[in-house]
Protein backbone atom coordinates (compact mmCIF):
# COMPACT_ATOMS: atom_id res chain seq x y z
CA UNK A 1 0.00 0.00 0.00
CA UNK A 2 0.99 3.78 -0.67
CA UNK A 3 2.75 5.59 2.40
CA UNK A 4 0.64 7.45 4.40
CA UNK A 5 1.77 11.65 4.14
CA UNK A 6 3.36 12.29 7.41
CA UNK A 7 0.50 14.07 9.68
CA UNK A 8 -0.26 15.39 12.73
CA UNK A 9 -2.65 13.21 14.80
CA UNK A 10 -4.90 13.84 17.36
CA UNK A 11 -5.09 11.94 21.30
CA UNK A 12 -7.72 9.84 19.58
CA UNK A 13 -6.11 8.08 17.07
CA UNK A 14 -5.65 5.10 18.50
CA UNK A 15 -8.84 4.54 19.28
CA UNK A 16 -9.91 5.47 15.68
CA UNK A 17 -7.34 2.69 14.31
CA UNK A 18 -8.75 -0.12 17.17
CA UNK A 19 -12.63 1.35 15.81
CA UNK A 20 -11.92 0.23 12.08
CA UNK A 21 -11.38 3.77 10.84
CA UNK A 22 -10.48 4.61 7.27
CA UNK A 23 -8.17 7.14 7.66
CA UNK A 24 -7.04 10.26 5.51
CA UNK A 25 -5.02 12.83 5.56
CA UNK A 26 -6.91 16.47 6.45
CA UNK A 27 -5.16 19.35 6.11
CA UNK A 28 -2.33 17.86 7.59
CA UNK A 29 -3.96 15.66 10.25
CA UNK A 30 -4.68 11.98 10.08
CA UNK A 31 -8.22 12.12 10.50
CA UNK A 32 -11.00 9.09 10.33
CA UNK A 33 -12.66 9.72 6.80
CA UNK A 34 -15.21 6.57 8.30
CA UNK A 35 -15.47 4.05 10.21
CA UNK A 36 -16.73 1.25 7.41
CA UNK A 37 -20.18 3.07 6.31
CA UNK A 38 -20.39 6.77 5.91
CA UNK A 39 -23.86 6.57 5.47
CA UNK A 40 -24.56 4.53 8.68
CA UNK A 41 -22.85 7.23 10.34
CA UNK A 42 -24.59 10.00 9.17
CA UNK A 43 -28.07 8.01 9.98
CA UNK A 44 -26.83 7.29 13.72
CA UNK A 45 -26.50 11.27 14.00
CA UNK A 46 -29.82 11.83 12.63
CA UNK A 47 -31.68 9.35 14.59
CA UNK A 48 -29.56 8.51 17.70
CA UNK A 49 -26.46 9.77 18.39
CA UNK A 50 -22.98 9.96 17.11
CA UNK A 51 -19.83 11.35 17.66
CA UNK A 52 -16.67 13.24 15.72
CA UNK A 53 -13.44 13.97 17.24
CA UNK A 54 -12.73 17.54 16.50
CA UNK A 55 -9.13 17.92 18.27
CA UNK A 56 -7.83 19.12 15.09
CA UNK A 57 -9.91 21.92 15.43
CA UNK A 58 -8.33 25.29 16.97
CA UNK A 59 -9.54 26.20 20.27
CA UNK A 60 -8.12 29.98 21.34
CA UNK A 61 -8.28 31.75 24.47
CA UNK A 62 -8.69 35.89 24.22
CA UNK A 63 -8.08 37.69 27.55
CA UNK A 64 -7.79 41.05 28.66
CA UNK A 65 -9.86 43.65 30.13
CA UNK A 66 -10.51 44.67 25.85
CA UNK A 67 -11.17 41.98 24.82
CA UNK A 68 -15.07 42.81 24.18
CA UNK A 69 -13.87 45.37 22.40
CA UNK A 70 -11.40 44.07 20.45
CA UNK A 71 -13.44 41.13 19.11
CA UNK A 72 -16.54 43.95 18.66
CA UNK A 73 -13.60 45.66 15.71
CA UNK A 74 -12.05 41.75 14.54
CA UNK A 75 -15.59 40.29 13.95
CA UNK A 76 -18.35 41.17 11.80
CA UNK A 77 -21.02 39.69 13.95
CA UNK A 78 -20.99 41.71 17.14
CA UNK A 79 -20.13 40.27 20.66
CA UNK A 80 -22.04 43.01 22.24
CA UNK A 81 -25.14 40.66 21.82
CA UNK A 82 -23.26 38.33 24.19
CA UNK A 83 -24.81 39.23 27.46
CA UNK A 84 -25.09 36.26 29.42
CA UNK A 85 -22.07 34.30 30.70
CA UNK A 86 -21.43 31.20 28.20
CA UNK A 87 -23.64 32.47 25.62
CA UNK A 88 -22.19 32.26 21.90
CA UNK A 89 -22.38 33.08 18.49
CA UNK A 90 -21.40 32.34 14.99
CA UNK A 91 -19.37 34.95 12.95
CA UNK A 92 -17.04 35.22 10.21
CA UNK A 93 -13.90 37.29 10.84
CA UNK A 94 -13.41 39.00 7.45
CA UNK A 95 -10.30 40.73 5.61
CA UNK A 96 -10.40 44.41 4.64
CA UNK A 97 -11.96 44.03 1.59
CA UNK A 98 -14.74 41.55 2.74
CA UNK A 99 -13.76 38.67 2.51
CA UNK A 100 -13.51 35.62 4.70
CA UNK A 101 -10.63 34.68 6.48
CA UNK A 102 -12.43 31.86 8.66
CA UNK A 103 -15.86 31.53 10.26
CA UNK A 104 -15.93 30.47 13.79
CA UNK A 105 -17.71 30.63 16.90
CA UNK A 106 -17.24 32.97 20.01
CA UNK A 107 -18.14 32.22 23.82
CA UNK A 108 -18.51 34.85 26.27
CA UNK A 109 -16.77 33.46 29.56
CA UNK A 110 -16.31 36.42 31.65
CA UNK A 111 -15.65 40.02 30.98
CA UNK A 112 -12.28 39.84 30.17
CA UNK A 113 -11.86 36.06 28.95
CA UNK A 114 -14.02 34.58 25.48
CA UNK A 115 -13.00 31.46 23.93
CA UNK A 116 -13.33 30.92 19.83
CA UNK A 117 -12.85 28.39 17.71
CA UNK A 118 -11.51 28.02 14.29
CA UNK A 119 -11.08 25.90 11.75
CA UNK A 120 -7.95 23.78 11.56
CA UNK A 121 -7.24 24.69 8.09
CA UNK A 122 -6.85 28.35 8.43
CA UNK A 123 -5.04 27.88 12.08
CA UNK A 124 -1.80 29.49 11.39
CA UNK A 125 -3.60 32.67 9.06
CA UNK A 126 -6.35 33.12 11.54
CA UNK A 127 -3.54 33.35 14.47
CA UNK A 128 -1.16 35.33 12.64
CA UNK A 129 -4.07 37.86 12.14
CA UNK A 130 -5.54 37.96 15.76
CA UNK A 131 -2.10 38.42 17.12
CA UNK A 132 -1.70 40.76 14.77
CA UNK A 133 -4.84 43.05 16.17
CA UNK A 134 -3.96 41.87 20.02
CA UNK A 135 -1.59 44.29 20.64
CA UNK A 136 -3.75 47.84 19.73
CA UNK A 137 -6.31 46.23 22.79
CA UNK A 138 -3.58 44.62 25.00
CA UNK A 139 -5.28 41.31 24.92
CA UNK A 140 -3.21 38.03 24.82
CA UNK A 141 -3.95 35.29 22.23
CA UNK A 142 -3.89 31.80 23.89
CA UNK A 143 -3.91 28.39 21.51
CA UNK A 144 -5.16 25.80 23.44
CA UNK A 145 -3.77 22.63 22.03
CA UNK A 146 -3.75 20.78 25.01
CA UNK A 147 -7.84 20.63 24.66
CA UNK A 148 -9.10 17.66 22.71
CA UNK A 149 -12.52 18.00 21.61
CA UNK A 150 -15.34 15.20 21.07
CA UNK A 151 -18.71 16.41 19.53
CA UNK A 152 -21.31 13.88 20.32
CA UNK A 153 -24.40 14.68 18.19
CA UNK A 154 -28.02 13.22 17.33
CA UNK A 155 -31.18 13.23 19.21
CA UNK A 156 -30.16 10.56 22.32
CA UNK A 157 -26.79 12.61 22.11
CA UNK A 158 -27.50 14.79 25.65
CA UNK A 159 -29.10 11.69 27.34
CA UNK A 160 -26.09 9.26 26.22
CA UNK A 161 -23.64 12.20 27.71
CA UNK A 162 -25.54 12.58 30.83
CA UNK A 163 -24.85 9.11 32.13
CA UNK A 164 -20.66 10.44 31.55
CA UNK A 165 -21.07 13.57 33.70
CA UNK A 166 -21.34 14.13 37.65
CA UNK A 167 -23.60 15.75 39.78
CA UNK A 168 -21.90 19.53 39.30
CA UNK A 169 -21.99 18.74 35.40
CA UNK A 170 -25.17 17.55 34.91
CA UNK A 171 -26.33 20.79 37.33
CA UNK A 172 -24.25 22.92 34.98
CA UNK A 173 -26.08 21.35 31.61
CA UNK A 174 -29.43 21.22 32.91
CA UNK A 175 -31.57 23.59 30.40
CA UNK A 176 -28.90 24.96 29.07
CA UNK A 177 -30.03 26.82 25.49
CA UNK A 178 -28.60 25.98 22.29
CA UNK A 179 -25.11 28.22 21.55
CA UNK A 180 -24.20 28.13 24.92
CA UNK A 181 -21.17 26.62 26.63
CA UNK A 182 -20.14 26.19 30.43
CA UNK A 183 -16.89 24.79 31.86
CA UNK A 184 -17.34 22.30 35.11
CA UNK A 185 -14.90 20.29 36.24
CA UNK A 186 -12.31 19.24 33.58
CA UNK A 187 -14.81 19.28 30.79
CA UNK A 188 -15.91 22.56 28.23
CA UNK A 189 -19.38 21.11 27.82
CA UNK A 190 -21.13 23.53 25.03
CA UNK A 191 -24.58 23.51 22.86
CA UNK A 192 -22.98 23.35 19.49
CA UNK A 193 -22.38 21.60 16.95
CA UNK A 194 -22.27 21.02 12.57
CA UNK A 195 -24.99 18.61 11.83
CA UNK A 196 -28.58 20.42 12.75
CA UNK A 197 -29.10 17.92 15.70
CA UNK A 198 -29.54 18.51 19.28
CA UNK A 199 -25.82 17.69 20.97
CA UNK A 200 -22.67 19.00 22.05
CA UNK A 201 -19.11 19.43 21.49
CA UNK A 202 -17.01 18.89 24.75
CA UNK A 203 -13.70 20.15 25.15
CA UNK A 204 -11.15 18.47 27.72
CA UNK A 205 -7.75 17.27 28.36
CA UNK A 206 -6.11 15.12 26.19
CA UNK A 207 -5.16 13.16 28.81
CA UNK A 208 -9.12 12.42 29.43
CA UNK A 209 -9.89 12.08 25.72
CA UNK A 210 -9.40 8.35 25.13
CA UNK A 211 -10.92 7.21 28.18
CA UNK A 212 -14.55 9.54 27.53
CA UNK A 213 -14.42 8.80 24.08
CA UNK A 214 -14.62 4.97 25.36
CA UNK A 215 -17.35 5.39 27.52
CA UNK A 216 -19.31 6.93 25.11
CA UNK A 217 -18.51 4.11 22.79
CA UNK A 218 -19.80 1.89 25.89
CA UNK A 219 -22.63 3.83 25.98
CA UNK A 220 -23.53 3.37 22.27
CA UNK A 221 -22.70 6.52 20.95
CA UNK A 222 -21.45 5.41 17.64
CA UNK A 223 -18.49 6.81 16.22
CA UNK A 224 -18.88 9.25 13.09
CA UNK A 225 -15.96 10.40 10.27
CA UNK A 226 -15.29 13.13 8.38
CA UNK A 227 -17.39 11.85 5.37
CA UNK A 228 -21.13 11.81 7.73
CA UNK A 229 -19.80 15.15 9.47
CA UNK A 230 -19.37 16.67 5.39
CA UNK A 231 -23.18 15.54 4.51
CA UNK A 232 -24.87 16.18 7.97
CA UNK A 233 -23.36 19.72 7.61
CA UNK A 234 -24.61 19.82 4.00
CA UNK A 235 -28.09 18.45 4.80
CA UNK A 236 -28.13 20.84 7.57
CA UNK A 237 -27.37 24.16 5.00
CA UNK A 238 -24.20 24.90 7.32
CA UNK A 239 -20.84 26.48 5.10
CA UNK A 240 -18.03 24.81 4.78
CA UNK A 241 -14.92 26.97 5.09
CA UNK A 242 -12.33 26.62 2.00
CA UNK A 243 -15.81 25.70 -0.16
CA UNK A 244 -18.79 27.66 0.60
CA UNK A 245 -16.22 30.27 0.93
CA UNK A 246 -13.09 32.01 1.30
CA UNK A 247 -11.40 35.27 1.62
CA UNK A 248 -12.23 35.58 -2.07
CA UNK A 249 -16.25 35.59 -1.29
CA UNK A 250 -18.21 38.05 0.17
CA UNK A 251 -20.00 36.70 3.46
CA UNK A 252 -23.54 38.50 1.77
CA UNK A 253 -22.45 35.81 -1.16
CA UNK A 254 -22.30 32.67 1.11
CA UNK A 255 -25.29 33.04 3.07
CA UNK A 256 -24.27 34.06 6.00
CA UNK A 257 -25.55 38.13 6.18
CA UNK A 258 -27.46 37.18 8.87
CA UNK A 259 -24.52 37.30 10.82
CA UNK A 260 -23.37 40.58 9.48
CA UNK A 261 -24.26 43.00 12.44
CA UNK A 262 -24.43 46.25 10.35
CA UNK A 263 -26.23 47.43 13.73
CA UNK A 264 -25.31 49.96 15.71
CA UNK A 265 -24.13 51.71 12.85
CA UNK A 266 -21.39 53.27 14.54
CA UNK A 267 -19.25 50.03 15.70
CA UNK A 268 -16.88 50.02 13.24
CA UNK A 269 -15.11 46.47 12.07
CA UNK A 270 -12.62 44.90 9.92
CA UNK A 271 -14.65 44.54 6.18
CA UNK A 272 -17.14 46.52 7.03
CA UNK A 273 -16.40 49.64 4.51
CA UNK A 274 -16.55 46.81 2.14
CA UNK A 275 -19.59 45.23 2.60
CA UNK A 276 -21.29 48.24 2.45
CA UNK A 277 -20.34 48.72 -0.60
CA UNK A 278 -21.22 45.19 -1.84
CA UNK A 279 -24.30 45.33 -0.23
CA UNK A 280 -24.95 48.73 -1.84
CA UNK A 281 -24.09 47.23 -5.33
CA UNK A 282 -25.63 43.83 -4.42
CA UNK A 283 -23.35 40.30 -4.83
CA UNK A 284 -24.21 36.82 -6.05
CA UNK A 285 -26.45 34.59 -3.24
CA UNK A 286 -25.67 31.13 -1.93
CA UNK A 287 -28.82 28.66 -2.39
CA UNK A 288 -29.81 25.18 -1.95
CA UNK A 289 -30.38 22.72 -4.76
CA UNK A 290 -32.24 19.61 -5.05
CA UNK A 291 -31.74 16.89 -7.80
CA UNK A 292 -34.47 14.31 -7.47
CA UNK A 293 -33.16 12.56 -10.41
CA UNK A 294 -30.41 9.65 -10.12
CA UNK A 295 -27.37 11.59 -10.07
CA UNK A 296 -25.27 13.15 -7.58
CA UNK A 297 -24.57 16.87 -7.60
CA UNK A 298 -20.69 17.91 -7.03
CA UNK A 299 -18.58 20.39 -6.25
CA UNK A 300 -17.46 22.87 -8.81
CA UNK A 301 -20.50 21.80 -11.10
CA UNK A 302 -21.55 24.88 -13.55
CA UNK A 303 -25.00 25.91 -12.96
CA UNK A 304 -27.32 28.06 -15.49
CA UNK A 305 -29.82 30.80 -14.15
CA UNK A 306 -32.18 33.08 -15.23
CA UNK A 307 -29.86 35.43 -15.39
CA UNK A 308 -26.52 33.92 -15.66
CA UNK A 309 -24.02 31.31 -14.45
CA UNK A 310 -23.01 30.00 -10.70
CA UNK A 311 -20.92 27.43 -9.85
CA UNK A 312 -22.01 24.51 -7.18
CA UNK A 313 -19.97 25.30 -4.04
CA UNK A 314 -21.03 21.86 -2.07
CA UNK A 315 -23.27 18.66 -3.52
CA UNK A 316 -23.67 15.26 -2.43
CA UNK A 317 -25.88 12.91 -1.68
CA UNK A 318 -28.40 13.08 1.27
CA UNK A 319 -28.70 9.83 2.86
CA UNK A 320 -31.30 11.67 4.94
CA UNK A 321 -33.56 12.18 1.83
CA UNK A 322 -32.51 9.52 -0.95
CA UNK A 323 -31.77 12.47 -3.46
CA UNK A 324 -28.97 14.77 -4.20
CA UNK A 325 -28.39 18.30 -2.71
CA UNK A 326 -25.96 21.36 -3.26
CA UNK A 327 -25.01 24.63 -2.47
CA UNK A 328 -24.68 26.46 -5.11
CA UNK A 329 -23.32 30.65 -5.24
CA UNK A 330 -25.18 32.30 -8.18
CA UNK A 331 -26.33 35.30 -9.59
CA UNK A 332 -29.37 36.99 -7.34
CA UNK A 333 -31.57 37.02 -10.39
CA UNK A 334 -31.86 33.32 -9.97
CA UNK A 335 -35.34 31.89 -9.69
CA UNK A 336 -36.90 28.86 -8.41
CA UNK A 337 -35.51 26.45 -10.49
CA UNK A 338 -31.90 26.25 -12.61
CA UNK A 339 -29.70 23.64 -14.66
CA UNK A 340 -26.62 22.05 -13.58
CA UNK A 341 -23.65 20.91 -15.78
CA UNK A 342 -23.45 17.52 -14.96
CA UNK A 343 -20.78 15.34 -16.84
CA UNK A 344 -21.74 17.48 -20.62
CA UNK A 345 -25.39 16.94 -19.70
CA UNK A 346 -27.43 20.03 -18.25
CA UNK A 347 -29.92 18.33 -15.45
CA UNK A 348 -32.87 20.42 -14.16
CA UNK A 349 -32.93 21.03 -10.33
CA UNK A 350 -35.08 23.12 -7.74
CA UNK A 351 -33.57 26.15 -6.40
CA UNK A 352 -34.42 25.98 -2.70
CA UNK A 353 -33.00 28.41 0.87
CA UNK A 354 -29.61 26.23 1.63
CA UNK A 355 -31.34 24.49 4.70
CA UNK A 356 -32.42 20.77 3.96
CA UNK A 357 -33.03 19.01 7.09
CA UNK A 358 -32.82 19.88 10.50
CA UNK A 359 -33.15 17.83 14.18
CA UNK A 360 -33.88 14.86 12.05
CA UNK A 361 -36.67 17.19 9.95
CA UNK A 362 -36.91 16.91 6.02
CA UNK A 363 -37.21 20.58 5.21
CA UNK A 364 -38.35 20.29 1.34
CA UNK B 1 -6.28 -6.06 3.07
CA UNK B 2 -8.73 -6.56 0.86
CA UNK B 3 -9.67 -9.57 -1.28
CA UNK B 4 -9.02 -10.28 -4.58
CA UNK B 5 -10.12 -14.26 -5.69
CA UNK B 6 -8.06 -15.94 -7.18
CA UNK B 7 -10.86 -17.62 -9.87
CA UNK B 8 -11.65 -14.01 -11.49
CA UNK B 9 -9.64 -11.84 -14.47
CA UNK B 10 -9.13 -7.88 -13.40
CA UNK B 11 -8.60 -4.77 -15.36
CA UNK B 12 -6.19 -2.54 -14.36
CA UNK B 13 -9.04 0.44 -13.94
CA UNK B 14 -10.40 -2.13 -10.70
CA UNK B 15 -13.02 -4.15 -12.51
CA UNK B 16 -13.44 -7.76 -12.20
CA UNK B 17 -14.27 -10.21 -14.84
CA UNK B 18 -16.31 -13.72 -14.40
CA UNK B 19 -16.87 -16.52 -16.82
CA UNK B 20 -20.76 -17.43 -16.48
CA UNK B 21 -20.25 -20.46 -19.54
CA UNK B 22 -21.46 -19.94 -22.69
CA UNK B 23 -18.92 -16.99 -23.39
CA UNK B 24 -21.13 -14.60 -21.13
CA UNK B 25 -18.60 -12.73 -18.94
CA UNK B 26 -19.93 -10.79 -15.52
CA UNK B 27 -18.62 -7.81 -14.67
CA UNK B 28 -18.05 -5.82 -11.32
CA UNK B 29 -15.78 -3.42 -9.27
CA UNK B 30 -13.16 -4.91 -7.30
CA UNK B 31 -12.90 -4.99 -3.24
CA UNK B 32 -10.23 -2.50 -3.33
CA UNK B 33 -12.58 0.26 -5.52
CA UNK B 34 -15.24 -0.02 -3.70
CA UNK B 35 -13.04 0.81 -0.41
CA UNK B 36 -11.51 3.89 -2.53
CA UNK B 37 -14.56 4.87 -3.44
CA UNK B 38 -16.70 4.44 -0.26
CA UNK B 39 -20.40 3.91 0.22
CA UNK B 40 -22.23 3.85 -3.47
CA UNK B 41 -25.48 5.86 -3.92
CA UNK B 42 -26.80 5.32 -7.63
CA UNK B 43 -24.81 2.69 -10.16
CA UNK B 44 -25.63 3.75 -13.62
CA UNK B 45 -25.73 0.82 -16.02
CA UNK B 46 -25.79 0.52 -19.65
CA UNK B 47 -28.57 -1.10 -21.61
CA UNK B 48 -29.24 -4.52 -22.44
CA UNK B 49 -28.18 -4.91 -26.08
CA UNK B 50 -25.60 -2.40 -26.08
CA UNK B 51 -22.26 -2.92 -28.07
CA UNK B 52 -19.16 -2.21 -26.49
CA UNK B 53 -15.44 -2.39 -26.96
CA UNK B 54 -13.02 -2.69 -24.51
CA UNK B 55 -12.11 0.08 -22.72
CA UNK B 56 -15.64 1.46 -22.96
CA UNK B 57 -16.92 4.05 -20.00
CA UNK B 58 -20.13 2.06 -20.46
CA UNK B 59 -21.40 2.22 -16.57
CA UNK B 60 -21.26 5.47 -13.92
CA UNK B 61 -20.42 4.48 -9.91
CA UNK B 62 -21.45 7.21 -7.75
CA UNK B 63 -20.87 7.25 -4.32
CA UNK B 64 -20.66 9.05 -1.86
CA UNK B 65 -17.16 10.89 -2.77
CA UNK B 66 -17.19 10.98 -6.49
CA UNK B 67 -18.69 9.83 -9.68
CA UNK B 68 -16.44 6.87 -11.26
CA UNK B 69 -16.64 5.17 -14.96
CA UNK B 70 -16.55 1.92 -15.31
CA UNK B 71 -15.12 0.56 -17.93
CA UNK B 72 -15.79 -2.31 -20.01
CA UNK B 73 -13.10 -5.13 -19.43
CA UNK B 74 -14.21 -6.98 -22.36
CA UNK B 75 -15.73 -6.32 -25.97
CA UNK B 76 -19.10 -7.99 -27.00
CA UNK B 77 -22.92 -7.50 -26.10
CA UNK B 78 -24.58 -6.52 -22.64
CA UNK B 79 -27.02 -9.30 -22.22
CA UNK B 80 -27.86 -8.38 -18.76
CA UNK B 81 -27.55 -5.81 -15.89
CA UNK B 82 -28.42 -5.92 -12.26
CA UNK B 83 -31.47 -4.53 -12.15
CA UNK B 84 -31.56 -5.05 -8.14
CA UNK B 85 -28.12 -2.08 -8.00
CA UNK B 86 -31.31 0.52 -8.90
CA UNK B 87 -32.99 0.12 -5.02
CA UNK B 88 -29.82 -0.93 -3.61
CA UNK B 89 -26.48 0.18 -4.76
CA UNK B 90 -24.75 -0.45 -1.12
CA UNK B 91 -24.47 -4.17 -2.51
CA UNK B 92 -21.46 -3.01 -4.47
CA UNK B 93 -19.53 -1.98 -1.04
CA UNK B 94 -21.29 -5.23 1.43
CA UNK B 95 -20.49 -7.96 -2.02
CA UNK B 96 -18.85 -6.36 -4.73
CA UNK B 97 -17.79 -9.82 -6.12
CA UNK B 98 -21.52 -11.70 -5.83
CA UNK B 99 -24.76 -9.26 -5.16
CA UNK B 100 -22.80 -6.56 -6.34
CA UNK B 101 -22.37 -7.38 -9.90
CA UNK B 102 -23.05 -4.53 -12.91
CA UNK B 103 -23.69 -5.99 -15.63
CA UNK B 104 -23.11 -9.54 -18.26
CA UNK B 105 -21.36 -9.29 -21.95
CA UNK B 106 -21.16 -11.70 -23.84
CA UNK B 107 -18.07 -11.60 -25.43
CA UNK B 108 -17.44 -11.07 -28.94
CA UNK B 109 -13.16 -11.57 -28.99
CA UNK B 110 -11.71 -14.34 -26.39
CA UNK B 111 -8.26 -12.98 -27.04
CA UNK B 112 -9.10 -9.97 -24.65
CA UNK B 113 -8.89 -12.09 -21.77
CA UNK B 114 -5.43 -12.64 -22.15
CA UNK B 115 -4.89 -8.75 -21.56
CA UNK B 116 -6.48 -9.17 -18.22
CA UNK B 117 -4.43 -8.83 -15.21
CA UNK B 118 -5.14 -12.26 -12.69
CA UNK B 119 -5.26 -12.10 -9.27
CA UNK B 120 -1.48 -11.51 -8.64
CA UNK B 121 -1.51 -8.92 -11.55
CA UNK B 122 -3.75 -6.97 -10.26
CA UNK B 123 -2.56 -7.00 -6.51
CA UNK B 124 0.76 -5.07 -8.22
CA UNK B 125 -1.46 -2.62 -9.66
CA UNK B 126 -2.79 -1.72 -6.18
CA UNK B 127 0.69 -2.12 -4.52
CA UNK B 128 1.83 0.67 -6.93
CA UNK B 129 -1.23 3.04 -6.72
Amino acid sequence: MSQQPASQQTVLHAKHLEAGAKMVDFFGWHMPINYGSQIEEHHAVRQDAGMFDVSHMTIVDVTGARTRDFLRFLLANDVAKLTVPGKALYTAMLNEAGGVIDDLIVYFLQEDYFRIVVNSATREKDLAWLNQHAPAFDVTVTERPELALIAVQGPNAKAKVATLLDADQQAAVAGMKPFFGVQSGDLFIATTGYTGEDGYEIAMPEAKAADFWQKLLDAGVKPAGLGARDTLRLEAGMNLYGQDMDETVSPLAANMGWTIAFEPADRNFIGRAALEQQKATGTDKLVGLVMEQKGVLRHGQRVVVAGGEGIITSGTFSPTLGFSIAMARVPASVGDSAEVDIRGKLVPVKVIKPAFVRMGKKLI
Amino acid sequence: MSSIPTELKYASSHEWVRHEGDGIYSVGISEHAQELLGDMVFVELPEVGDTVSQGDDCAVAESVKAASDIYAPLSGEVVEVNESLADAPEQVNASPYHDGWMFKIKASDLAELDELLDAEGYQNVIDED
